[in-house]
């Protein structure tokens, strides 16, 4: 709402309005100073921190930051390094499964759980405490229940099923599914909250019109209900797709990488040469790839909502 | 009591049955639908909870237990000593002195760092709300555009700017950083509650003469209760279950518990103890999950308000 | 002739609450019948029983003479429209019309030619390839009747279709439902709680209270001779005047002493006694100057405010000690203070017995 501090009346000659910098300084102070935290947050923290990291990525930095321009080597480097390109297809393997995993059993249980079933308290309670724990919970716990020898596969070979087989954490080719387990046993019930949230939303007549229509349940909601549920989808992808380029916590807890680099992740990367590698360098230009790949997906989806409303 | 509508040249009501059903449609209790919807939310309820109860087994269970290799058992008998070890003498690296040391580290940083960034989050929500200035909208879309980047792009700046504070690896440091990074959501947050407020409230009191300081503390805050309530939640779970920040923020002296879990289990020497490892990590996701369990529908109303951006 | 759709002893109950109970309606071939009421009097629940949204507690209805106590509402024969038109948001208008046609299976070239005839009776043909957002209010109301129309059925159901519109949009749109109903000549059964569209629309109305038929007959019985004080005050703007007092064979003394003689008056039965009642007139029916003279009932009144409305004049005045409204022509000058002469002819009035409500 307008701020209802002193403003000069209409009929007022410009020689007697407030200068510029007075009107900076002065005018609704209380409120600027109250807001310093979050105006010094925005510039000296996300878009300087930002601004530095992408500069000093073209430098040759190692132990500290050198202040030297070498144009792209660090990025040359980087994408010619084995355990880099990895984690970028590491990834992409696992952002594209769980993103798409994620949206689908999110929606197929929220479908579930709309059917006015009893104990939807419960279930709704036991398919989201999951999202309340940290990654390393989530990770350490499957990390045990994946141990090849006492974990689940141990224990169905003990039991009789000799051909059991469950060691996707100790197998290169398999060990993205593992995580894709952990990482879904976390996120799904999230998911399912906010589509069944968009669910409700449907406005109950819509439902009446179908039903006298004689359209089955089924289709109701892939054809009519889905198309509705636009929003609620995309802040779910974006949410989602966030989390992805993040993983870092699940992995340190259930592979810490491996086996070998087999599980590697950008995150990861950038920690570890960051401050493990001694090289600033190749961390800060992993970092701004991350950076890059984040506002890739960010960009348009901004534009969609907020640039498109001046259409309307 | 039976009423039969009075008429004026119409066809006269036959109050009689006619043939065929009447009443309630019989509903069999087992369709083959209801049957179908049960299974399968069964069925995923046993997907998630299944990790819960090999985390309580396992830690109840000794190691020669453990090492017959049967996951799904139930402990012989309910023995402590792995909750024992795992909170007093495991060995996070260096030091053996269990989680305890982690737990008080988290509760130390956790309260302080809750509270700062929810009262300045709130100021944040009020400023932007009922007074507008110049560039306080572009802050705020900076500041929400931000929270997507990946802290990783931010992290060593942020190590060199601590460092020059003097702060860097003290508790005061990791409250800074929680500060900073919870501000975006909780921002948001309080930016839309105070939104949906009715305007005439702030007027009147403007009118009275109030300020900005007095009309938050005695108009806008008794109003927010739920709202704060929600950002605690947010808060406290998402600072308690932090692990990138605590480990490069928070300095050896007050590594919050993930880190001292993690550091139990996956850089142990010699033979795991997964009986000890179970116990530590059950304790670890103690805290949030007795949130989680106590605070029910408005836990889930702040996750929905989490995810409501934009 | 056997009637449309025929409700017998229909009751429904919301765990204790009874919502509607033992409810009898026939309603016949090509009628137009409205439930009229307000919030919360059981009309929107009586209609989603006929139309198998809802599960009844007890009774049957018939349709065309086929019991669908236990049908699913897309085997009933009926077709509806809503209050918020519910529309199918992301498809088009013609996807619209057509979509439960092609999900019941049904060639190609007769959903073409059902959506074009319905397109066509409804004027909506140039919005065929329009999204619902896209359109107005009212046009959005045409696509859902016509979405009723393309299912080719007996009877139509209209829950409150007209009260998201505003008063211009309204009052164009019932005239057409008008004309529809003149064209089609199917049995439309029609929820409102507006008296004005209840009057202009029914053949018959439905007057519901707490889930009871208070009175169902044509407009004009209900309106001039009310069953009971409730319908009375119901329906009729402005209310109709209620003066109470002791009745005594064919003499009406009302609270403050005056007597009003009421042997013009039907009764419905020989009355014995004296008993209790009131007296109800309505404003149109009470006249002053001339037209009073002739009256069997005259009183001499002052008038207290005055209502220029345009096309007529709303007075105040009291009479018998109550206030009363009488409307008279515009074109008569009218001041407060004015002294008058009011009288009314109490055959064209109402009498209600006090304790039960009814008609006398």
């Amino acid at each position: 709402m307008a701020d209802v501090a002193t403003q000069p009346a209409q009929g007022t000659e410009t020689s007697t309005r407030p200068g510029f910098i007075q009107r900076l300084f002065l005018h609704n102070i209380t409120a600027k100073v109250a807001a310093l935290p979050m105006i010094a947050t925005v510039l000296v923290i996300f878009v300087g921190c930002t601004a530095w990291t992408i500069y000093y990525s073209f430098t040759s930095s190692r132990l500290l930051p050198r202040n030297d321009f070498v144009g792209f080597d660090q990025y040359v480097r980087l994408f010619g390094t084995n355990r880099w390109n990895i984690s970028i297809t590491n990834l992409l393997m696992y952002g594209s499964m769980s993103l798409v995993l994620t949206l689908t059993l999110g929606f197929l249980l929220a479908v579930l759980m709309d059917q006015k079933i009893r104990f939807e308290s419960a279930f709704r309670t036991i398919m989201l405490y999951p999202f309340a724990l940290s990654f390393i919970v989530t990770g350490l716990v499957w990390q045990w229940i994946m141990n090849p020898t006492l974990g689940l596969q141990g224990t169905m070979r003990n039991l009789g099923w000799t051909g059991f087989t469950f060691d996707w954490i100790s197998n290169p080719r398999m060990v993205l599914f593992a995580l894709l387990i952990a990482g879904l046993w976390q996120g799904v019930g999230f998911c399912m909250v906010l589509m069944l949230a968009g669910l409700r939303g449907v406005d109950e007549e819509i439902w009446k019109a179908a039903k006298v229509d004689g359209i089955p349940t089924w289709r109701t909601y892939i054809s009519i209900v889905l198309p509705m549920m636009r929003g609620v989808l995309i802040t779910s992808v974006v949410i989602i797709g966030s989390g992805i380029v993040r993983l870092y916590d699940l992995v340190v807890a259930l592979t810490n990488g491996g086996p070998g680099i087999s599980s590697e992740v950008p995150a990861k990367y950038v920690y570890d040469y960051m401050f493990g590698g001694g090289n600033i360098g190749q961390g800060l230009a992993a970092s701004t790839m991350m950076l890059l790949s984040v506002m890739i997906i960010m960009i348009p989806w901004a534009y969609l909502e907020f640039g498109g409303k001046g259409r309307r | 009591m039976s009423q039969t509508a009075t008429m004026s040249g119409a066809p006269d009501a036959v109050t009689s049955s006619g043939p065929g059903p009447r009443g309630p449609k019989p509903k069999p209790f087992f369709t083959p639908k209801k049957i179908m919807i049960y299974t399968t939310l069964v069925f995923f309820s046993l997907y998630f909870l299944f990790p819960l109860y090999v985390m309580l087994v396992t830690s109840f269970k000794t190691m020669p237990e453990i090492r017959f290799g049967n996951i799904f058992a139930w402990p012989n008998q309910f023995n402590f000593d792995a909750w024992v070890r795992a909170w007093t003498s495991a060995c996070t690296g260096l030091t053996c002195n269990g989680l305890s040391p982690g737990f008080w580290n988290s509760v130390k940083i956790t309260i302080p760092s809750t509270i700062v960034s929810i009262f300045i989050a709130a100021v944040n929500g009020y400023a932007l709300v009922n007074w507008r200035f110049k560039g306080s909208e572009i802050f705020f879309s900076i500041l929400i555009f931000g929270s997507f980047i990946p802290y990783q792009v931010m992290l060593y700046p942020l190590v060199m700017i601590t460092r020059e504070l003097g702060i860097f690896g003290t508790l005061p440091g990791i409250i800074v950083i929680h500060t900073i990074f919870g501000m975006p959501i909780l921002t948001l947050l309080f930016r839309n509650y105070f939104a949906s407020l009715p305007q005439e409230l702030f007027k009147a009191a403007r009118v009275d003469g109030a300020g900005f300081w007095r009309i938050f503390f005695e108009i806008m805050l008794p109003m927010s209760l739920p709202i704060f309530v929600v950002a605690l939640i947010l808060q406290v779970t998402g600072i308690w279950n932090d692990f990138l920040f605590g480990v490069v923020f928070a300095g050896t002296q007050n590594l919050p518990m993930t880190v001292q879990l993690n550091n139990i289990v996956n850089s142990a020497q010699g033979t795991p103890e997964y009986n000890v490892n179970m116990a530590a990590t059950v304790l670890t996701g103690l805290v949030p999950l007795i949130i989680y369990f106590v605070s029910g529908k408005l836990f889930v109303r702040g996750v929905a308000a989490g995810a409501v951006k934009g | 002739m056997q009637p449309s759709v025929s409700i017998k002893d229909l009751s429904l109950n919301f765990g204790s609450v009874k919502v509607l109970e033992n409810l009898n309606l026939d309603i016949a071939q090509g009628e137009f019948i409205v439930l009229l009421g307000p919030s919360g009097c059981g009309k929107s629940t009586l209609l989603n029983c006929i139309a198998g949204l809802l599960d009844v507690s007890d009774g049957q209805i018939f349709i065309n003479g086929k019991n669908v106590t236990w049908e699913e509402p897309k085997d009933r024969g009926i077709g509806m429209v809503f209050q918020s038109y519910a529309l199918y948001p992301q498809m088009s208008v013609e996807k619209n019309l057509s979509f439960g046609l092609r999900v019941a299976g049904m060639p190609r070239a007769e959903i073409e030619q059902r959506v074009k005839r319905a397109a066509e009776i409804l004027q909506i043909e140039p919005l065929l390839q329009r999204k619902p957002a896209n359109l107005s209010g009212g046009q959005r109301q045409r696509v859902a009747i016509g979405r009723a129309l393309v299912r080719d059925v007996d009877v139509f159901l209209f829950d409150e279709p007209l009260s998201n519109l505003d008063a211009k949009l309204r009052s164009d749109l019932r005239v057409e439902i008008k004309r529809l109903h003149q064209r089609l000549k199917n049995t439309m059964i029609y929820v409102t709680h507006d008296q004005i569209e209840a009057l202009t629309l029914a053949d018959r109305i439905a007057i519901m209270k707490n889930g009871v038929i208070q009175q169902l007959a044509d407009p004009h019985t209900i309106y001039n001779k009310p069953v009971n004080l409730y319908v009375a005050g119901f329906i009729g703007s402005p209310s109709m005047n209620f003066i109470s007092g002791m009745l005594d064979g064919e003499i009406f003394t009302a609270d403050d002493g005056t007597r009003i003689p009421v042997g013009a008056y039907e009764f419905g039965a020989a009355r014995a006694g004296a008993a209790k009642a009131v007296l109800g007139v309505r404003p149109e029916h009470i006249f002053i100057g001339e037209a009073a003279e002739g009256m069997p009932f005259k009183a001499d009144a002052e008038i207290e405010i005055v209502e220029p409305m345009g096309s007529e004049t709303l007075a105040w005045t009291k009479v018998a000690g109550i206030p009363v409204t009488f409307r008279c022509s515009s074109d008569i000058p009218l001041a407060a203070g004015d002294k008058v002469v009011v009288g009314f002819d109490i055959a064209r009035g109402s009498l209600f017995d006090v304790e039960s409500e009814n008609r006398l």
